[in-house]
């Protein structure tokens, strides 16, 4: 015979004052099993936790209600303190009756009616629940970074700071990300290789950080604390361990008209590659593309100019497997296409450029080395027009909803250098509005507006017409003065939206993360843990979550390197024991649940049973990982034959509930 | 279905809400002190595809005049895609009941985000309305259940 002890807390007058908390615990009192029932003002204070503790020693109690706040308050305060005196935690149960009665209800004789049902409904539960132990996983104690820009990198650093092995896994030749192409960063003007190089440089001579460049993440399996990664190494046709980074090969390459991707292809490369002088890992990767030796098997230069003998034509992509206690995500964004939007005549002229392209211009590692010159005629621009919210801002149907949050503080440093080193240039930019919080952000913009003169009109760009002698006619509505312009340009520079990149989407599914409508990762909580996936040992770093300058992008790498390190400590995690279970006896190894997981916690064993007539038979059936298994239920309900079953969460549980509530 | 002394009908509604953003959603409402019926009664899941059609045909029998189910919004779902799986299986259970001819509206899924308080509040009092005109659950109501 059960032994059930009702508590009714007050909780002051939040619950007191619209339900007779008396008649409650009178109520309740008569219940079949209840051999206790008694009201409080505070149940969480410490002397409510010490009546509850003492009734279950002194009443020899076999399951608690607590009628009280919502389970997602104080259910842990309650279930800690059954198991300080030795009842299982997973014997209490919450009878929710202040926010979802008290609180709501005015009516003191309806809601007073109504929390003696819920109480009944939870006492029909406790009678049903069982003693559950929560399991232990040890954790493996490396991360996993996926993507080496500047967010990959610093949650790298950090993690490695505190004691641990860190993997970062890039799918570029080097790591290093968007900042390796930007000129200057805002507000401070300092030089992104000059700030970022160094952190590079770090990563690559940190002995517990390894690099794995020009690499993918194949496949996921496991849990928090366990996952198994598989990498794919993609042949990059140099023995990585061999190539000194002298870059001969890259210069004696016959191949010499490979867009340059690092110059958004406004010069060319080799097929045989150092991305930029500062890689890391300073190693050359051939172009399968287009390299001559591995098309037609005609050429072999690099091999023969190669001092060290690093090229080595029949490599072939090589899968490492790895484990790791976390995976930390940073896959970053790319500025979204935009000759989709015709008006703006991106394809049709060389002069209409994007605002990363305006960057490499600008930059003295650049195809121009620095001058600023347009392409099409490598003359000096002498009106440029920056448009702002390409594509973000935007109807669906157009482009996308979001604020790409840079691309003021971007145009604003681009206009400024441009006023700065060529005062004898005409600098416009259209905006909708100008968006500038930050710090000493928008002081920064207020710079360029009344100290470099730079003329911001805020309206929209309706077309951009190329001229026949070289210009571009720029229509645009002044919404201040109320009147339409046409501005000469010379330069048309589109701040194009942002958006996460393309290799998000197939990540996530193999992580099994959410992502939100526009394949951003969704966080845990936005406000509350917003480094986190929801998917427990997944975390997120950098403009994968969201839009992010560089500062926002730096801070939550390192917060989120915290969360990372936290979890690493721990020797081992607990497990949540309200999990899935399979009865053997019932079930007939349909597979149907293993279907359904979306964790993939069920396997098939093979298990040997015992018929009547005392033969054997050898039969498969499901069996739950407990330690992957996250509890959802969606198994249970699949099941055809009703093997599966969740534990605190039981089929005769609940509808024990809504027997109590019916009643 | 439980009439009160003037014999006014008030309807017996049960709530299935997931763990993660209804259930949240629910106490959300509560702490806006958001009002609504006390006769909705809340049951926490840990998700929506917890929810075996086998339930929702319990509280009918039982004497449930009206069932909703609530969960994340599609594609929010804190185990990915549970809530698929809820909206699939509660569209075949509500077809046979429309087939059963059991009024359509005696059932319904919403999806309600731990944000979303009023939603909850407003969504229970448009069902609990609905309810009450549709009148009391005659037609699977098991009046063996009842002693």
């Amino acid at each position: 015979m059960q032994r059930i002890g009702v508590f009714v807390c007050h909780c002051g007058t939040n619950i007191a004052g619209t339900v007779d908390t008396k008649a409650v615990a009178e109520a309740l009192g008569r219940e079949q099993c209840v051999v206790f029932a008694t009201d409080y003002t505070y149940m969480c204070s410490e002397s409510g936790q010490n009546l509850i503790k003492d009734t279950i020693k002194n009443e020899k109690l076999t399951g608690v209600v607590v009628c009280s706040c919502s389970p997602r308050m104080h259910e842990t305060t309650f279930r800690k303190a059954a198991a300080s005196v030795g009842l299982n935690p997973y014997m209490v149960e919450i009878a929710n009756i202040r926010e979802q009665c008290s609180w709501i209800h005015k009516d003191k004789v309806e809601a007073t009616e109504k929390a003696i049902i819920l109480g009944r409904a939870a006492i029909a539960k406790v009678l049903l629940n069982t003693p559950l132990t929560a399991g232990e996983s040890p954790v493996v104690k490396r991360a996993l970074v996926i993507g080496g820009g500047i967010a990959g990198i610093q949650t790298a650093l950090d993690i490695a700071e505190a004691g641990f092995e860190v993997d970062i896994v890039e799918k570029k030749p080097t790591i290093g990300g968007k900042m390796t192409q930007i000129d200057k960063t805002f507000p401070t003007l300092d030089c992104a290789a000059c700030i970022l190089t160094p952190k590079m440089v770090d990563c690559a001579q940190n002995e517990k950080i390894k690099i794995y460049s020009y690499s993918e993440v194949d496949s996921v399996s496991g849990f928090v604390g366990n996952f198994t990664v598989k990498i794919k190494r993609k042949a990059r046709f140099v023995d990585e361990t061999k190539c000194t980074g002298c870059g001969l090969c890259t210069e004696k390459c016959p191949m010499k008209n490979v867009p340059n991707e690092f110059n958004l292809g406004m010069d060319n490369r080799r097929a045989i590659y150092i991305p930029f002088a500062q890689a890391v890992p300073k190693v050359a990767t051939i172009d399968p593309d287009h390299c001559n030796m591995l098309k037609n098997g005609k050429c072999g230069v690099c091999s023969k100019v190669c001092t060290a003998g690093a090229i080595d034509y029949k490599q072939t992509d090589t899968f490492v497997e790895e484990k790791y206690g976390a995976i930390v995500v940073a896959t970053g964004f790319n500025p979204i296409d935009v000759s989709k939007y015709g008006e703006y005549a991106y394809d049709q002229s060389k002069d209409v450029i994007t605002s990363l392209e305006f960057e490499r211009l600008t930059n003295a590692a650049g195809p121009t080395s620095g001058t600023l010159l347009r392409p099409s005629d490598g003359k000096h621009p002498h009106t440029i027009v920056f448009v702002q919210c390409v594509g973000s801002r935007c109807t669906p149907e157009r482009g996308k909803q979001y604020c790409s949050k840079i691309c003021c503080m971007y145009t604003a440093k681009h206009a400024m250098l441009t006023r700065e080193k060529y005062p004898d240039t005409e600098v416009y930019v259209f905006y909708i509005d100008v968006r500038t919080p930050g710090k000493n952000f928008d002081e920064f913009y207020r710079r360029a507006v009344e100290d470099y003169g730079v003329h911001y009109i805020k309206g929209a760009v309706g077309k951009v017409s190329p001229q026949a002698d070289g210009t571009l006619d720029v229509q645009a509505s002044d919404l201040i003065m109320n009147e339409q312009l046409h501005i000469k340009a010379d330069l048309v520079v589109l701040a194009a939206a942002i958006e996460p990149d393309k290799s998000a989407r197939p990540l996530a599914t193999k992580l099994t993360a959410s992502m939100d409508t526009n394949d951003f990762f969704t966080e845990a909580h936005p406000k509350l843990r917003p480094v986190e996936s929801p998917t427990a040992g997944i975390f997120l770093s950098g403009v994968c979550q969201g839009p992010k300058d560089i500062p926002e992008t730096v801070s939550q790498a390192s917060a989120c390197a915290a969360k990372v390190i936290g979890l690493l400590v721990k020797d081992k995690l607990t497990c949540n024991p309200c999990v899935a279970h399979s009865n053997e006896m019932m079930c007939n190894g349909c597979s149907q649940c293993a279907n359904v997981c979306p964790y993939g916690a069920i396997t098939y064993v093979e298990k040997e049973f015992r018929m009547p007539d005392r033969t054997t038979k050898v039969r498969r059936v499901a069996s739950v990982n407990p330690a992957v298994c996250q509890g959802c239920g969606a198994c249970t309900v699949t099941c055809p034959s009703g093997a599966m079953d969740l534990f605190g969460f039981s089929n005769n549980q609940i509808m024990a509930e809504v027997d109590a509530i019916c009643k | 279905m439980q009439m009160s002394e003037n014999e006014k009908f008030v309807p017996t509604i049960v709530a299935f809400c997931c763990n993660w953003c209804s259930y949240a959603g629910a106490d959300l409402s509560g702490t806006n002190r958001l009002q609504y019926p006390a006769n909705v009664k809340i049951i926490r899941v840990p998700c929506s595809c917890r929810v075996n059609p086998m339930f929702i045909l319990r509280a009918f029998q039982r004497g449930a005049d009206g069932v909703i189910l609530c969960g994340c919004h599609p594609g929010d779902c804190h185990y990915t895609s549970g809530n698929f799986y809820a909206r699939r299986r509660m569209t075949l259970l509500f077809s046979m009941l429309d087939y059963l001819g059991i009024e359509r509206n005696r059932t319904r899924v919403e999806w309600v985000s731990a944000a979303e308080g009023a939603k909850f509040a407003a969504t229970m009092n448009s069902f609990a309305e609905e309810i009450t005109k549709l009148g009391p659950n005659r037609r699977l109501e098991d009046l063996r259940c009842k002693k």
